[in-house]
């Protein structure tokens, strides 16, 4: 496996949908290629970091308005 | 910190959920995260019933999530509100059709998504299509590697790092955006991200490692070591 074709498989090796021949093959050359074993590392950070993170808060004006419309929506069923 | 769901069911019984339900403990705050998943079908079955507080403890449970989810598609804190608002006021006029083949969460995500991509569409006619192929021969490969050191997130302020994802992910495409929300921070799974948005799932696939790539190299700027910020 070259360089090219682990950058093409990534995505599946990060979400562990490789067959697992073509995994040891990809694993094998990250073990060989410092530059791939960056990308692997540093992708895999990235999705977490993102996964992980609180990007926006729910401001509580937005909160109150949700709520209100809410309420007026269940007491429309209601009537 | 607590998390308003756990607050507002500390402050209410549920009746529909038992005297011995988790929830209606002394102190529900302290239970596993699980549990909100666990009771989750429970709730539905609740408010299929007509019970508005159990609908109002789902949309509790899941506002923050929903609303980081139509901001991060939509970018624009207006049309996240409206795009909000009308996926928790559609799921509830069209829970009876919820089958429960699925989370409710998920579908509530889906009809989020769905809310958030109208509006994008509106405002962006011209950059957001999701018509396929985007799908290139551009070369994917990195260049000008340089190690991150260890633990980067741990050398920025939680409101540093919060200005960072936030810029960097305003950048991307929308098309790439889109999909990366959906697998990566949703967990929506390839299927479900591709019946989502109209797309094939090799084309989500694509966009997702292209959308991860490009995050990767916009986020190196800040994070390899005696970097430019």
């Amino acid at each position: 496996m070259n360089c090219k074709s682990v950058i093409s498989e990534l995505s599946n090796y990060l979400d562990g949908e490789l067959e697992v021949a073509v995994k040891q093959e990809l694993e094998q050359h990250l073990v060989d290629c410092e530059e791939c074993n960056m990308v692997v590392d540093q992708t895999k950070l990235t999705v977490d970091i993102f996964c992980d993170s609180e990007l926006v808060a729910l401001p509580p004006d937005v909160q109150t308005r949700l709520h209100e419309a809410l309420r007026r929506k269940f007491s429309e069923k209601e009537t | 910190m607590l998390c308003g769901t756990f607050m507002a069911a500390k402050a209410r019984q549920w009746p529909f959920l038992g005297p011995s339900h988790p929830l209606n403990a002394p102190n529900p705050h302290r239970l596993p995260s699980t549990v909100a998943r666990e009771d989750e079908h429970l709730l539905v079955a609740a408010a299929k019933r007509g019970e508005t507080a159990a609908f109002e403890e789902l949309v509790s449970r899941y506002e923050k999530k929903i609303f980081r989810l139509t901001m991060n598609i939509t970018r624009n804190r207006e049309d996240a509100e409206d795009a909000m608002q009308d996926a928790f006021l559609k799921s509830y006029a069209h829970l009876k059709d919820f089958q429960e083949d699925s989370r409710f969460y998920t579908w509530l995500v889906r009809i989020a998504a769905n809310e958030a991509l109208m509006r994008l569409r509106k405002r962006r006619p011209n950059q957001f299509s999701l018509d396929e192929p985007i799908e290139g021969d551009d070369d994917l490969m990195p260049r000008e590697l340089e190690d991150w050191g260890p633990s980067p997130e741990q050398r920025f302020a939680q409101t540093e790092m919060h200005e960072i994802l936030s810029e960097v992910i305003d950048k991307l495409e929308p098309d790439f955006r889109v999909v990366f929300v959906l697998r990566d921070v949703e967990e929506l799974s390839t299927e479900e991200t591709a019946q989502t948005l109209g797309i094939s799932v090799p084309a989500v696939k694509s966009r997702l490692l292209r959308a991860r790539l490009k995050l990767r190299q916009r986020l190196d700027r800040y994070f390899r070591q005696g970097g430019t910020n």
